[in-house]
């Protein structure tokens, strides 16, 4: 069978490490990264390797096939979500396991904390039963509140606390439509679902109720509100987790069980409708983004803006045919990666650029380029993606994106792609305008530790190369799903 | 005000009636599991279905679940305030509590082994009788119980990863023959999981007591039990 | 489509206008402690509408009897860290709700 230990160990691993770092002494817990990092990154690629010579498999957990026991699903989206993961976290990792010495009172149980959250994630990526996603939302979601509550201060506990409820209310009306799903149903199993599912009042209102919880768990405009304070608040190795990950995982639920149920069951404008919050979100993130006055306050707005353009994938992907359908989900996936990757690189050079300055305030760069222009470097790397300039991940994404909405005939897309790339870059200028400024003359600056500049600059250059050779990811990406071939 | 209960009232009116109508129009299920559970139950290694469901053909929900518990225990300690648990605090001071508890403890106790032996073939389980444990050591310590061993850290950390541990050791373990993770045998499976049973019982039990005593009142400020209270100058 | 109302789904319908009741106070309520409730209430009435809706008609499912025993348990949880976080917040601020101006 392939991947018979490395599925397993996915979440496993990750939750054996999170309770042996309760155990060990406290020196040892961030050093725990260099056991857990290498197996997971060994995991995760063999996984790929079943993928790439076997195709998509179904690991049946407990030897039980469902709808009795719980599937894990192991095809080509699942498989580039986990190595999105593995690559975004063991960054984020290394730079917090550097970061984190400042911070002496939070590194306690962040690193407990890490560990479930990405035993989580990687939960949520193999899942095929709706229950199970319940689950596993709730071990991410739980780790990511404490995680933004480490700081402890009074922001800090605000923002975990409306994220928590948030968190809470999106995970309910999420259970309350998987109950009347199995209720409709008896069975929990997506593709159970798919053969059994008929149009009919108790689908509609349970997919609704999915959808809603999914939405506000994802951060989409109008439901947004908890975002900025517990991303922008939080330590920055958090925030560019959160960020770039944590936020995709319900998106990443969204997508799988719109293919299953959603054309079927929803009432046509449901699509259009999911794109138009969308294109409100791109066009209210960037505005605000512009706005702030805080460098990780705009990051995080920064991303509630990135989020709308993986919602045109509904509009998109729904009655528009096969070709443009494909288009989509290769956009949007394209959209999803160059964002986790361009996202973490960009928290992770603010984090670089607030440490060298001392002030989290965009007016207090000035001149810093002159002194530290390898944290600004991938800062810009990070934003040539995010603005979807050529030749980024975030260009191809858009550029498929495009020729989706034109395929499709639906022009008016293109206005939001568009004014989405020129807000972008607005706000990333702003930041590179203050940091170009003439000012003083002698160097007052921190220099951060190699580490930390490091790991930035790699997560966005990744951010530029996948642009590069989207080929080959893409065609992995499809396997397993109405996209691929064979 | 007004214009928020209005607006939550209708919101909640509006899904009320969007539930009623889901739960009107229910179609007949194609698929029946109950079958399935009942078809499969000698292979289970237990008697009791719901057991069987939680410890064998969903035991992975399970495992996720202990962990998002242990979640909150590490959040707990996290958000935790240096400051001694003194019984004084909370216990309250009555000879008659006292002497019930002498007498009430052994049987919770017993109950909790019963619940947990119970679970392999009638209702109850690990959950269950981790919680009776738990709140054994609720009642000890409102009765002004000195819980002090719980503050050896080591001690209670390892009686916290106890039981997630053990789950996932012999979820790995039953893989050596080349079956997936979880795979009972099924000549030991009803051992198995009598034995994740035992630890989760432990584990779970000391988690919940965990939650309500790493946030014991605050010494200098009265008035923390009382969340009405005027905000602090 | 099922007519009469059966022994079971009394216990869906009651878990309707549980989560309807739980929702009402989520919103209108600014009081942490109180929002907390509502949650834990709209939680039953999702577990009611699990198990009551699934055994209608059909008799008694012993799967979503288990779901709803990890629901419990991640409810305990959650709550419990909701009750964490709400405590330190308080101590921290003094106040019971959260700042609106966000």
């Amino acid at each position: 069978m392939i991947g018979l230990w490395s599925v397993p160990l996915l979440f496993a691993l990750p939750l054996s490490l999170g309770i042996l770092s309760l155990l060990v002494v406290p020196k040892w817990r961030p050093r725990l990264i260099f056991l857990g990092l290498p197996l997971l990154a060994a995991a995760s690629l063999d996984v790929l390797a079943g993928l790439a010579t076997v195709g998509p498999t179904v690991y049946r957990l407990g030897d039980w096939a469902a709808p009795l026991g719980i599937n894990l699903v192991v095809d080509g989206l699942a498989v580039g979500m986990i190595l999105m993961t593995t690559l975004v976290t063991s960054l984020c990792a290394l730079y917090a396991w550097v970061y984190l010495r400042d911070h002496p009172s939070s590194t306690t149980f962040f690193w407990p904390l890490l560990w479930f959250l990405w035993a989580g994630m990687n939960g949520i990526w193999l899942a095929e039963d709706i229950f199970n996603l319940y689950v596993g939302l709730e071990v991410m979601g739980l780790a990511a509140v404490g995680m933004v509550a480490l700081r402890a201060t009074p922001q800090a506990l605000a923002a975990a606390m409306r994220y928590l409820l948030a968190a809470l209310l999106g995970s309910l009306a999420y259970l309350l439509g998987v109950a009347l799903l199995y209720g409709a149903y008896g069975t929990l199993s997506m593709a159970g679902l798919q053969e059994a599912a008929t149009n009919n009042a108790t689908t509609q209102v349970a997919l609704a109720l999915i959808i809603l919880g999914l939405l506000l768990k994802t951060a989409l405009f109008p439901l947004h509100a908890w975002l900025p304070p517990a991303h922008g608040g939080a330590l920055t190795p958090v925030s560019a987790l959160l960020s770039a990950l944590v936020i995709k995982a319900s998106f990443y639920i969204l997508m799988r069980l719109w293919l299953v149920l959603g054309p079927e069951v929803t009432p046509e404008f449901t699509a259009q409708f999911l794109g138009v919050l969308g294109a409100g979100a791109v066009f209210y993130g960037g505005w605000m983004a512009w706005r702030q006055h805080h460098l990780k306050q705009l990051v995080a707005y920064s991303t509630v803006a990135q989020i709308g353009y993986l919602f045109l994938f509904f509009p998109l992907v729904t009655n528009t045919g096969p070709e443009a359908a494909r288009l989509a989900w290769d956009g949007t996936l394209m959209m999803l990666i160059a964002h986790a990757l361009a996202k973490a690189a960009l928290f992770l050079s603010a984090g670089n650029l607030i440490l060298a300055v001392g002030s989290p305030q965009i007016s207090h760069l000035v001149g810093i380029s002159r002194f530290r222009p390898m944290s600004l470097f991938s800062f810009g790397l990070a934003g040539v993606s995010l603005m979807g300039l050529p030749p980024s991940g975030g260009f191809t994404g858009k550029w498929l994106l495009l020729h989706s909405a034109i395929l499709s005939g639906q022009w008016w897309w293109l206005i939001v792609l568009f004014l989405g790339g020129l807000l972008s870059a607005a706000y990333i200028f702003k930041v590179f305008r203050m940091s170009f400024r003439e000012g003083p003359q002698i160097d007052r600056s921190v220099t951060p530790p190699l580490t930390l500049d490091v790991t930035a600059l790699i997560l966005a250059s990744v951010a530029i190369l996948i642009g590069l050779t989207a080929h080959l990811p893409l065609h992995w990406l499809r396997m397993g799903s109405v996209f691929g071939v064979g | 005000m007004i214009v928020r209960v209005v607006m939550a009232g209708l919101l909640s009116l509006g899904v009320t009636v969007a539930l009623g109508w889901a739960v009107l129009d229910r179609p007949a299920p194609v698929e029946n599991l109950p079958d399935r559970v009942a078809s499969a139950m000698p292979e289970s290694g237990v008697e009791h279905p719901v057991t069987a469901v939680l410890l064998n053909f969903r035991s992975y929900d399970t495992l996720l679940e202990i962990a998002v518990l242990l979640l909150a225990v590490v959040v707990a300690l996290a958000l935790r305030e240096a400051q001694p648990d003194r019984p004084e605090q909370m216990g309250l001071d009555n000879p008659l509590l006292r002497a019930v508890m002498a007498w009430l403890l052994p049987l919770i106790l017993v109950v909790a082994g019963f619940l947990l032996w119970a679970g392999s073939y009638q209702p109850g389980g690990a959950f269950q009788a981790g919680s009776v444990l738990a709140a054994a050591g609720v009642l000890l310590r409102l009765a002004g119980g000195n819980l002090g061993w719980l503050d050896n850290a080591a001690l209670l950390r390892a009686g916290l990863a106890l039981g997630l541990l053990t789950f996932i050791g012999i979820g790995m373990v039953v893989m050596l023959p080349g079956v997936p993770f979880l795979t009972y045998p099924d000549a030991h499976a009803g051992t198995l999981i009598l034995v994740i049973e035992l630890t989760l019982t432990l584990s779970i039990g000391l988690t919940l007591l965990s939650l309500f005593r790493l946030n014991p009142p605050y010494a200098d400020d009265p008035a923390d039990a009382r969340t009405q209270g005027a905000p602090k100058p | 489509m099922s007519g009469a109302i059966s022994g079971y789904l009394v216990f869906a319908w009651s878990g309707v206008l549980l989560f309807g009741l739980g929702l009402f106070g989520f919103i209108v309520h600014r009081h942490l402690l109180r929002r907390l409730l509502a949650f834990n209430i709209m939680g039953s009435g999702s577990f009611l509408v699990l198990v009551g809706l699934a055994q209608d008609g059909r008799g008694v499912d012993h799967v979503p009897h288990a779901m709803v025993i990890t629901g419990i348990v991640v409810a305990v949880a959650s709550t419990a860290l909701a009750l964490v976080v709400f405590r330190r917040w308080y101590r921290a601020s003094g106040r019971t709700d959260l700042p609106e101006d966000t």
